[in-house]
């Protein structure tokens, strides 16, 4: 019962100061964690935002400047000098010759019906009739077009731009195609790293530039594009099994393109995780740390309180032990004395009576056995009382033992002899078992006789008849042990706590008194020495007396 | 031979006189009296064997005094002592003073018989040894016994 209380106490000991230090730690741990996730995206969002405004502004200031320069050949040249083949053609050449990044790949002279006048470039397109493309339609009403890329004849991407010019009455367009080679070129500077991405996608979602991971130019991206608001936008997207995909879009073109900027915050995010892995590792360390700190701790410190609770029960019933026979020691006297003189009385005025009845006249009388039997009666009685009292006394005896010069081995042979009568009676063996290294001790010698004698007159007892009783004597590093042991039926566990208390005893009324342990004790305990008994039930009882060796003084 | 004298001194008189019965009844001479200063008065006129004599009686005679006293009145007479309480100190005490032996209160009247024939013995021998110094100074020196007589 005691050993689950110290449990008990331990486990809620280690589990309170765990909670108590290690949730702060996890804690603080966690906030760190989302702090730092939090500013990081907040870092890569900013990042994929800027990447994609600068891209996008890249590409517009791109197509402005195309545009622009068409918008100034037209207002500069007029339809006549341009539809003539050669005049293009000059142009053309020197175009390309003064400004080689411009992409322009050709270039047409279309009228107002969609014929192409005058058309300079790698191909023969001069005469097809433009009027039934919708850019064309477009082109005249809004006086300029930027179409979409495609894949032209030579396989190659590009795109138009066309600015309508007017003369007179009548309306007119120049045509360019543009390589749009030079916008794979301007977003691969955004797919960084092993994961980043960068793009460029039309109103329906459809590649204008080659992605760097899963697809081709033209080809659908499956980007809703209506996700992104107006201005720049970031929205995640989270692939599931793997890392979040960060996707920011920048609207160009008025608005007809996206500039997509994608990235893995996983793996942009290494050294977050390396961050994380690390504070993990510190965090798990200082519980572990904590952990067996305190598991440790709280171990010393209930196995320490154990320790002393133990200690102080074993004190304190000492010391009730003490206070018991130290009470019972004044009582004892008391009564004693009170009974003695009266039992005196009693027991001598029945001797008297006894001293009578042997007369001739009461010999004789109806009821002389009756008178003799209840005189012998109360003699008897008498003589039990007696014992108890003198016990009682012997008990009460509050003088210092006398020290003589005790040989142990010689005081046990004496109280054997005396005893051995008794034994042989009752099939009783009494072995020896004496070392002879006992050196000769300043004690008292009767008293220790008294002790002995009680013990084996204890073990007679108990054994009842046929048995053996061991006496065994040996030198301890500075105390004697006098160790008596009988094969008898021991002690039961339940009474075991009780035999050295006074009038405790197991025997018929008369025929124990119960102080023979306690007397015993007390004399042992005033000798500076102790009694203690091991037995178990059925197997016998050994009583161990250890005396300290206290020398005699050199006379 | 003479018949052994026995004082018995005890305050406790149903005690005192069952005693003296019990003794009397075994061919003793014993007498009884009730305190230390009657013991002393009696010890004073007649010469007794032993005196049986308690040692705690209440008022009057400390025991171990009146022991001192006897001795000092009687050196030769031997004192058994007895007791109900757990006075061994006082019995020791009392041997020292030269009290034979103690018995405890109560006793085995069978004992109190063997530690009295112990008693008349040793007394008789003392008695002995004394007559037969006597009779040799008697035998060398007459004339001083006799002086010492009339004194
Ligand atoms: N060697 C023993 N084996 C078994 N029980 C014992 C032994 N010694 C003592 N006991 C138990 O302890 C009790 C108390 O012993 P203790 O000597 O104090 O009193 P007692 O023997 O009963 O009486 P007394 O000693 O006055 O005759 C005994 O009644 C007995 O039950
Ligand atoms: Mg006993």
């Amino acid at each position: 019962m005691k050993r689950t209380l110290y449990k008990n106490l331990k486990l809620k000991l280690i589990s309170i100061t765990l909670a108590m230090s290690i949730g702060p730690l996890i804690l603080l741990g966690g906030g760190i964690y989302y702090q730092f996730g939090k500013l990081y995206k907040e870092r890569i969002e900013d990042q994929i935002r800027h990447m994609a405004r600068s891209q996008s502004n890249a590409v517009d200031v791109f197509l402005r400047e195309r545009t622009t320069i068409l918008a100034m050949i037209v207002e500069t040249h007029t339809f006549e000098s341009l539809k003539d083949q050669d005049n293009l053609s000059r142009l053309f050449r020197l175009i390309n010759r003064r400004a080689e990044g411009l992409g322009l790949v050709d270039l047409g002279v279309i009228d107002d019906q969609g014929r192409q006048l005058a058309y300079a470039g790698p191909y023969s397109l001069k005469g097809l009739n433009y009027y039934q493309q919708p850019w064309f339609d477009e082109a005249m009403r809004r006086g300029k077009y930027i179409s979409d890329v495609y894949m032209g004849f030579r396989q190659v991407p590009h795109f138009i731009i066309a600015v309508k010019g007017e003369t007179g009455n009548s309306s007119w367009i120049l045509r360019a195609t543009i390589d749009s080679d030079i916008f794979n070129r301007l977003v691969r500077s955004a797919q960084v790293g092993t994961s980043g991405d960068g793009f460029i996608v039309n109103r329906q979602g459809v590649f204008q530039t080659s992605p760097r991971f899963d697809g081709v130019i033209l080809g659908d991206s499956k980007i809703d594009t209506q996700k992104f608001g107006e201005g720049t936008t970031v929205i995640e997207k989270k692939v599931p099994g793997s890392d979040t995909r960060y996707i920011g879009g920048s609207w160009l073109k008025d608005g007809d393109w996206v500039m997509v900027i994608s990235q893995i915050a996983g793996q942009e995010k290494g050294w977050l995780v390396r961050a994380r892995n690390t504070e993990i590792l510190i965090i798990a360390i200082g519980c572990l740390v904590i952990c067996s700190a305190i598991v440790l701790i709280s171990h010393i410190l209930v196995r320490h309180l154990e320790q002393t609770d133990k200690e102080m029960n074993e004190l304190n019933s000492q010391l009730i032990q003490q206070d018991k026979l130290a009470a019972l020691g004044k009582m004892a006297a008391g009564i004693a004395h009170e009974i003695n003189n009266p039992l005196a009385v009693i027991g001598e005025k029945a001797g008297w009576m006894e001293d009578l009845l042997a007369e001739e006249e009461f010999r004789n009388s109806v009821n002389y056995q009756e008178f003799a039997a209840s005189i012998a009666k109360i003699e008897e009685h008498v003589d039990r009382a007696r014992k108890i009292t003198h016990s009682m006394l012997g008990f009460a005896r509050r003088m210092e033992p006398r020290l003589d010069d005790v040989e142990i081995n010689r005081v046990l042979d004496q109280t054997i002899d005396i005893m051995a009568n008794h034994a042989r009676i009752n099939d009783i063996e009494i072995r020896k078992h004496f070392t002879d290294r006992l050196p000769v001790i300043a004690s008292d010698q009767s008293q220790l006789q008294q002790v002995f004698m009680n013990l084996i007159n204890n073990a007679i007892d108990a054994i009842g008849s046929n048995g053996t009783i061991d006496i065994t004597t040996q030198l301890d590093k500075d105390s004697i042990n006098i160790i008596i042991r009988d094969d008898g039926p021991g002690i039961p566990e339940a009474i075991k706590k009780k035999i050295f208390d006074p009038f405790f005893t197991t025997k018929q009324s008369g025929k124990g008194t119960g102080l023979g342990l306690s007397i015993s004790y007390s004399i042992i305990e005033k000798m500076g020495g102790r009694i203690t008994v091991e037995s178990s039930e059925g197997k016998g009882t050994a009583f161990v007396v250890s005396l300290p060796v206290v020398l005699p003084e050199k006379k | 031979m003479h018949t052994f004298r026995i004082l018995v001194v005890d305050d406790e008189t149903d005690f005192l006189e069952t005693i003296v019965n019990r003794l009397n009844k075994r061919k003793l001479d014993a007498k009884g009296v009730t305190s230390g200063e009657a013991a002393i008065d009696v010890l004073k006129e007649e010469l007794y064997d032993v005196v049986l004599l308690d040692i705690k009686m209440p008022g009057g005679m400390d025991g171990i005094e009146t022991l001192r006293e006897i001795k000092r009145i009687q050196p030769l007479v031997e004192v058994l002592l007895l007791t109900g309480h757990a006075s061994v100190e006082t019995s020791i005490e009392g041997m020292k003073q030269g009290a034979f032996d103690y018995l405890l209160k109560p006793m085995k009247f069978e004992d109190l018989l063997v530690k009295m024939a112990q008693a008349f013995e040793k007394k008789a021998t003392h008695d002995k040894k004394i007559r037969d110094a006597k009779i040799q100074e008697l035998i060398r020196y007459p004339s001083r016994v006799f002086e010492q007589e009339k004194k």
